[in-house]
């Protein structure tokens, strides 16, 4: 264990990824995130790592799809607006199964929308985003801490499945400061035998490539890719629980909405009720067992996002009508207080009671 | 089936170079990417980097030439194959890299990757095959395309409403990242010699890490362009070079 630090969500992103052995970023300023390429331009050349501001997010994301098909620790950040820039290579990425970290530090839109945090882009990252049956791996920190250590799990994540994974963090946790301790990175074995780095003399060429035009051929990589699909949803589930075991309604919230929901929850229980909460850390995998588990015994779920309400739609999935579902949502940049939240929750709590 | 040749006694003076493979390309009969596949294999023997040099493919009709380089590729979507060669030559300084892009993947949606990777320098061989139409997707103009030109998105020729064909070489000559610039074609023998000559260089200068060397090549579109071979071959002196020069435009 290192010593504990009070840093900054995005330097602590950049600083988990340095320790993670990142070899290569590429990136584009974007507020609020634009902390993770300065602190990286400083210190990746130190090291004789590559640093790269480039053109645009569209050049950022194919510069990692290059950096990774040649076998590479690659990783990217931006914010909303950019992410979506990235999707067609994104879905590149995925298709040609190349191994990279790209870090979301969302802001709220629609559109240029504003630079205030938001839980916006749930859709987009869980849901695909890009064209195609496919996925990424998503983790969602909450705490600064957390954002180093799935830095740390995101790397080796992609390296494990050979598919992006993606950090979604909300811009509140990017710009907040919080102590955090930078635990030993144990490098795994990586398999690079794939990477494009010259025909090996003895060997056939490598190819990175998502064209498969024969449909029969293009089926069979889909198949494989849902397969490996499979194995993360069996292997990769993240959660959290706090007071659940006899609780009557349980919070469900990540990131942000999660440090929100537990205050809520802390003071509803000062007020006599049950609540507990439940924060998923792998929004994809979702951890759509923990929610039928808990469908099976509590009387209903309260799912608290900043966004117009997309992780309720899983939630409900993961329900199938069990327990009642209620939300309570601000967007646009907008953060619920825990007082406000408590404010919505208590008339769906006595409802229920 | 093919018939039996004895070759003792006899001197083989053309063959398939080592990095190509054997696969039988798609390109439509009489169509210039052969010719430039061809002369980047045997640039690529010549030197000796087969197990050093990593290929880009773009989108257009030459997508598939990974299939047809013996060489380790990888395939950028459209338009991104300068950002992709970036970070390979970046992560690999030692390594040859190259993109090979048509004028729809370089000039059209790739337009801003691939003035970036000349204005930083990217010490990388650039081949653009030029043939003024849209291959792959069937016959629709291209940046490339010529006035007057008849495509199938331009039926009546295109005007300048649709804006003027742009020249790449000229465009990329004012980046002072870029070291080397030359057009040359493939439609007679003289020219293939001569474009073999600027690729050549095209590659050597990866050894010395002084910028981007950029080979346009304007080439020919017989299906799309119905005509003939032969015809689209003179349409190149016709059309094409009055209006695309060819000849080094800087060389440093």
């Amino acid at each position: 264990m290192g010593e504990t630090l009070l840093m900054k969500g995005n330097e602590t992103l950049a600083e988990a990824a340095l320790r993670a052995g990142c070899e290569a970023y590429f990136g584009y300023p974007i507020t609020p995130q634009s902390e993770v390429p300065e602190y990286l331009s400083e210190e990746m050349p130190k090291r004789g790592r590559i640093f790269l501001q480039a053109e645009s997010e569209v050049a950022s994301i194919n510069m990692l799809y290059g950096a990774a098909g040649a076998g590479f620790k690659a990783m990217t950040t931006s914010s909303s607006p950019g992410i979506s820039l990235m999707l067609e290579g994104i879905s590149y990425i995925a298709a040609a199964e190349l191994p990279c970290v790209i870090a979301n530090v969302t802001r709220g839109g629609p559109g240029l929308g504003t630079i205030q945090p938001s839980q916006g882009d749930y859709f987009q990252a869980v849901k695909g985003g890009g064209h195609g049956d496919y996925h990424m791996i998503v983790l969602a920190p909450s705490t600064v801490q957390e954002i180093a250590d799935l830095t740390y799990d995101a790397f080796d994540l992609c390296w494990k499945y050979r598919t992006p994974v993606m950090i979604m963090m909300d811009g509140a946790l990017g710009q907040m400061m919080e102590k955090v301790t930078f635990k030993e990175y144990k490098e795994p074995v990586r398999d690079i035998s794939w990477a494009t780095r010259g025909k090996p003399a003895n060997g056939d060429r490598r190819v990175i490539t998502s064209l498969h035009i024969q449909p029969e051929e293009m089926e069979r990589v889909n198949n494989k890719l849902q397969a490996k699909y499979t194995e993360i949803k069996k292997n990769e589930v993240r959660y959290e629980t706090q007071n659940c075991d006899d609780a009557d309604v349980v919070i469900v919230g990540f990131g942000l909405s999660a440090r929100i929901g537990t205050k809520a929850m802390q003071m509803m229980r000062e007020k006599g009720y049950k609540v507990g909460l439940m924060k998923p850390i792998s929004l994809w995998p979702f951890p759509e067992k923990a929610i039928e588990d808990l469908s099976r015994r509590v009387k209903g779920f309260y799912v608290l996002e900043l966004n117009a309400g997309q992780m309720i739609e899983d939630v409900r999935l993961a329900n199938e009508g069990r327990a009642k579902v209620g939300k309570y949502n601000r967007y646009g940049g907008m953060i619920y207080s825990p007082d406000e939240v408590v404010e919505h929750l208590e008339p769906f709590c006595k409802e229920l009671k | 089936m093919g018939i039996e040749v004895s070759l003792e006694g006899k001197e083989i003076v053309y063959k398939r170079p080592k990095a190509l493979t054997d696969a039988v390309t798609h390109y439509c009969p009489g169509c210039g990417h052969g010719t430039a596949h061809r002369l980047i294999a045997e640039i690529v023997d010549e030197l000796g980097i087969q197990g050093t040099t990593v290929g880009v493919a773009p989108v257009g009709c030459s997508v598939f030439a990974y299939n047809y380089f013996d060489l380790d590729m990888q395939q950028a979507a459209h338009g991104r194959a300068c950002a992709v060669a970036t970070a390979l030559k970046r992560l690999m300084p030692d390594k040859y890299v190259f993109t090979y892009q048509g004028d729809g993947d370089l000039a059209g949606i790739g337009g801003n990757e691939t003035l970036h990777a000349c204005n930083r320098g990217e010490n990388i061989t650039i081949v653009f095959i030029n043939n003024a139409i849209y291959g792959m997707t069937g016959g629709q103009m291209a940046p490339t395309t010529l006035i007057g030109q008849k495509t199938t998105t331009s039926p009546y020729g295109r005007t300048t409403n649709e804006g003027n064909p742009i020249r790449m070489c000229e465009l990329i000559t004012t980046l002072p990242g870029v070291r080397y610039v030359e057009r040359v074609a493939v439609n007679t023998a003289p020219r293939v010699r001569k474009a073999k000559a600027a690729l050549l260089k095209a590659f050597k200068n990866q050894q010395e890490n002084k910028g981007t060397s950029f080979i346009e090549i304007v080439s020919n579109c017989p299906s799309n362009w119905k005509m003939t071979p032969l015809a689209s071959n003179k349409w190149i002196d016709d059309a094409m070079i009055p209006y695309f020069p060819l000849g080094v435009f800087k060389d440093q």
